[in-house]
């Protein structure tokens, strides 16, 4: 194993890890805010692929599918935040679970019954394509490294919007006391509907972003919704540092399991069973690293004290 | 007898007796079905204690479920392929007895449940239905790289495992044996929430601290009332298994969990009879929507969605009115 | 002439008999993820079905939304309710291992349009079990075979770590003769590959076999095709059928892969097929699309021979296999799996579509490696 060999791995999972970040960003936000425990917000990420997909089919530019997929996927979750979601916000964790599981029976179903069964086709802008050169001599495909550099840029535009912007203070305001932003005269409502939106945005554009490499199916999200809740609940729901270091934590873990676990396994077992065993436990780390963190610390990493 | 009560008796009889009719005019397809609504019912039932009545969120039953499944499985093939469990310190070949596949199921299913209640009790919330669905996921994960038994393929049982005085390749028979089992479960999950220890349970979802200051401990009462649900639906797993002759890793998978969960809200939490009314419910819709539409999972969601927004306390709420049993 | 007198006898003979009417289950995947194999598959055997236009065949067809449970009891409804004769069209293994042996168990046939597993095919076998497609490790020893004789000689393997996984990289080393640069097992379901390309690139391999069906092989081809590691691929033919290879798009172009069908092979049934699939349902059709139609012509075969209430006279005139194949030529072996070639294809593109042609042969009469192990 080369030092380069290391480096792309680390690469690579960052790169996963930032993906990552941008769907589990979404939900920590909505359930910050709202309170709301979102399952369907792996449908608004493929929402934002197929949109993606079909725009890029017709026009043929990568920038206006891009643009296709926030559009298609906020508009989706402002919707369903108007029609479904807003009856949720009072009641508890158990419907809310079961209201936004049956919202993935109608999106998955209903994504077929327009496209079709069979996966669309998505692919890399020509400028992006193709690997590049990095100092130390790592050859890395640069759409990877335009996708580490989105997300970065997604990341610092989120942290500033909460940190700075009118929004934002609401929003801070709004996971602290929900009366008192009332009584300021915010219109609840339409702030909910907005952060609800942001958040559905951020899947579409992850959803569209990876839709490019991978394949553009019905049912593409929901293990990413998986992985994402892992981050959220090891950061610490609500919280978007916690979702940020989660999500690298996740995708390194995930990442650099699968290459190193069968090559630890194998300094002591023969070859084939050693990577039988390795693959089998990398599938399982980081639900591992999960249970580790909770029980070390019961609200995540960042999570505020239950 | 509360109209609750009533509704509770007539489903049950009727579930009950659906499939004698069926038996007596030679539809064995709907005896089937009955059964499939019956085991289903038992998990939602295991699970129900868990949710309704200690108010613990748990996406991950299908991680008993699928132990229950899994125990019937690997105890049967060892017959099956003629290739003892052990040989020290006693030889044990596994089983096809099904009190011995049960007994072994609860017991498996109550262990994992007792060390994934410690861990997961540490928290409450979201954090809890997430850190269930994360077991959930280990065990989904491993099932499909354990090659020894099948992996992804699963195992098929080719002869459903036996039981004394029955015989259960008969449809109706092993229709019989598996409503016995569910209202025996049923009686014993009734008088569980009126004991001593179900109201402390029941309080304990209330108002923990109140309960605490009677020199209780809520997270203990918890743990007991984790323990118990996961070995029930353990069992459930099990008749699911024998039911099939089949087992899979897609007993383990979240959508299952999740499943488990849409009977219990269907029929109304912390209800008696709402994860039978929930069970036999979905299985009519997934039996006669699958028939009309290739795109059934659309209504069968929009279904779900009705229920859950505009008929709180599920189908039985619907029915019986508000009142909940065991408050 | 004689023959078709034959058949209308034959037709005759069956309308006089009481139980005459051969009923026929099939239960293939209809919704969710993996509905598009299932619905070519019932497409190519419904279209062989309606040709033959006869009014003793009944059809019943039923979605087992991919999963091993609803599989079972739709099969226990069409064997208890529907009395059917004859069940087919499972296309994942874990399905049929749920449904197979316990349909047989209870004297039922079972052709198989896809699926077929070592287990059916060696201890597991059973006489009234056929395959029609090929044994699951068919298409990967075929992969072994061409990686030899295309003088390759440090491969890198990788498959998800599941059975039919382990199977394809058994089934590829037991007919390459080179030596391995590397053996990855990948997590079922998983759609990023940048860390197994790393490892390709860094391994000194000359060459690569995956097997990633479905989703999992567009996103590793996307992902190889532009990580620049441009060593030769070769994989079995499911991550190149005609209703992926649209979404993995131009990063296919030249990949070989090996199939035991192609559309454009040269026999009189393969070209009526292909034209009659694409008039009717307006698409190219896939090899699931072939396999589907092949066992509905084997059915249909016996059928003109044997009347299905004589169990003995209708399995011999399965065996016979006496149907013009749309591969070509077509037979048994002692249990009942196909012997067949299996060619190797190569992805091109004929005008925007992308499709297979055939480049060659990769292994001539390949019966499968568990035929021994079947005592029936």
């Amino acid at each position: 194993m080369t030092p380069i060999l290391i480096a792309e791995q680390v690469l690579n999972g960052l790169q996963s890890g930032v993906m990552l970040f941008l769907m589990a960003a979404g939900l920590t936000l909505i359930f910050g805010v709202m309170g709301l425990i979102n399952l369907a917000h792996g449908s608004l990420y493929m929402v934002g692929a197929f949109a993606a997909a079909a725009t890029a089919a017709v026009t043929g530019s990568f920038l206006l599918a891009l643009v296709a997929a926030l559009a298609a996927a906020a508009a989706a979750g402002a919707l369903v935040e108007r029609l479904v979601i807003r009856r949720l916000y009072d009641r508890d964790h158990l419907d809310q679970v079961l209201a936004t599981f049956a919202l993935i029976l109608i999106f998955s179903e209903g994504t077929r019954w327009i496209f079709g069964s069979f996966p669309l086709y998505l692919d890399i802008p020509e400028a992006l394509s193709g690997p590049v050169t990095l100092p130390g001599g790592i050859q890395y495909p640069l759409y990877r490294l335009f996708i580490i550099g989105m997300g970065l840029v997604v990341a610092a535009l989120l942290f500033w919007l909460i940190a700075r912007t009118r929004l934002g203070i609401r929003i801070r305001a709004g996971e602290n006391d929900r009366e008192m932003i009332a009584a300021l005269g915010v219109d609840i409502a339409r702030l909910y509907t907005l952060v609800f939106a942001l958040g559905a945005a951020l899947a579409g554009l992850a959803g569209a972003l990876v839709g490019a490499i991978q394949s553009v199916q019905v049912g593409m999200g929901e293990p990413v919704l998986i992985l994402a809740f892992v981050v959220i609940v090891i950061g610490g729901i609500g919280s978007i540092e916690g979702a940020l270091v989660g999500a690298i934590l996740v995708g390194l873990t995930d990442t650099l399991g699968g290459i190193f676990l069968p090559q630890i396994f194998g300094l002591f077992m023969d070859p084939a069973a050693a990577t039988q065993t390795g693959a089998a436990l990398a599938s399982m780390a980081i639900y591992v690293l999960m249970a580790a963190v909770l029980v070390w610390k019961p609200t995540g990493l960042f999570g505020a004290k239950s | 007898m509360s109209r609750e009560r009533l509704l509770g008796a007539v489903v049950l009889l009727a579930l009950g007796l659906v499939p004698l009719a069926a038996h007596l005019m030679g539809e064995p397809f709907t005896i089937t079905l009955a059964t499939r609504a019956a085991i289903l019912a038992l998990a939602a039932v295991g699970l129900n204690i868990a949710l309704g009545l200690g108010g613990l969120v748990s996406l991950g039953h299908a991680t008993f479920f699928g132990i229950g499944g899994y125990a019937m499985g690997i105890l049967a093939s060892h017959v099956q392929n003629y290739e003892p469990m052990f040989e020290w310190p006693v030889l044990f070949e596994g089983s096809t007895s099904m009190p011995v596949i049960w007994l072994v199921a609860v017991l498996a299913s109550a262990l994992v449940a007792l060390l994934i209640g410690l861990l997961a009790l540490r928290t409450s919330g979201v954090y809890f239905i997430m850190i269930t669905l994360a077991f959930g996921q280990m065990f989904y994960f491993f099932s499909i790289s354990w090659s020894r038994y099948g992996g992804e393929d699963g195992m098929s049982i080719y002869v459903r495992n036996g039981f004394p005085g029955l015989n259960t390749l008969d449809p109706i028979q092993f229709f019989g044996l598996c409503y016995a089992v569910l209202c025996l479960v049923l009686l014993g999950a009734h008088l569980l929430a009126r004991s001593p220890f179900g109201l402390a349970l029941g309080a304990a979802r209330q108002s923990p601290d109140r309960v605490q200051a009677v020199g209780l401990d809520p997270k203990r009462l918890r743990l007991v009332g984790f323990v118990i649900s996961g070995a029930i639906t353990g069992l459930a797993g099990a008749l699911f298994a024998d039911l099939n002759r089949f087992v899979s890793p897609t007993m383990f998978s979240w959508q299952t969990s999740g499943e488990i969960m849409v009977f219990i809200i269907l029929g109304g939490v912390g209800r008696l009879f709402g994860p039978v009314v929930g069970a036999a419910v979905f299985v009519m819709l997934e039996h006669w929507l699958g028939d009309m539409s290739e795109y059934w999972h659309i209504w069968l969601g929009v279904l779900l969605l009705a229920v859950v927004l505009f008929a709180r306390g599920g189908l039985v709420g619907l029915i019986a009115g508000r009142e909940r049993a065991h408050d | 002439m004689l023959k078709q007198l034959l058949a209308s006898a034959a037709l005759i003979a069956c309308a006089s008999a009481a139980s005459a009417e051969v009923k026929v289950g099939l239960i293939t995947t209809l919704s969710g993820g993996g509905a598009g194999l299932g619905i070519d598959t019932r497409d190519g055997f419904m279209l062989a079905v309606e040709e033959a236009g006869r009014d003793d065949l009944e059809v019943v067809v039923e979605d087992d939304q991919q999963k091993p449970d609803v599989a079972v009891q739709i099969a226990d409804r069409m064997i208890q309710s529907d009395k059917v004769d004859l069940l087919t069209g499972i296309v994942w293994s874990n399905l049929a291992m749920a449904v197979v042996p316990s349909a047989t168990a209870q004297g039922l046939f079972y052709l198989s349009t896809n699926a077929a597993p070592a287990q059916l095919a060696g201890k597991g076998c059973n006489p009234n079990y056929f395959s029609v497609s090929y044994q699951n490790d068919n298409l990967h020893e075929a992969a072994g075979a061409y990686a030899t004789s295309a003088d390759f000689k440090k491969t890198f393997i990788l498959a998800p770590n599941y059975p039919a996984g382990k199977d394809s990289l058994n089934g590829f080393k037991r007919f390459f003769k080179g030596e391995l640069a590397g053996e990855i097992y990948t997590k079922l379901g998983q759609t990023d590959y940048a860390a197994e390309i790393a490892q390709i690139r860094a391994s000194g391999a000359d060459s690569v076999f995956f097997f990633l069906p479905g989703g999992m092989g567009i996103s590793f081809l996307k992902q190889y095709a532009d990580s620049g590691v441009d060593l030769p691929l070769v994989g079995p033919a499911f991550s190149f059928d005609q209703n992926i290879l649209q979404a993995v798009g131009d990063a296919a172009l030249g990949v070989k892969n090996t199939s035991q069908w192609n559309k454009d092979l040269e026999n009189e049934s393969n070209a009526h097929f292909v034209e009659a699939y694409l008039a009717k349902y307006d698409r190219l059709p896939s090899l699931y699309s072939a396999q589907g139609y092949d066992t509905a012509l084997l059915l249909l075969s016996a059928m003109d021979k044997a009347d299905i209430s004589d169990k003995d006279a209708f399995r011999a005139a399965l065996e016979a296999a006496d149907f013009a194949s749309v591969r070509g030529e077509f037979k048994f072996s002692a249990s009942h799996h196909p012997i067949q070639d299996i060619y190797v294809r190569e992805v091109i593109k004929e005008g925007d579509i992308l499709t297979n042609k055939i480049v060659g042969t990769a292994i001539e009469d390949r019966g499968h490696a568990y035929e021994d192990e079947c005592k029936m």
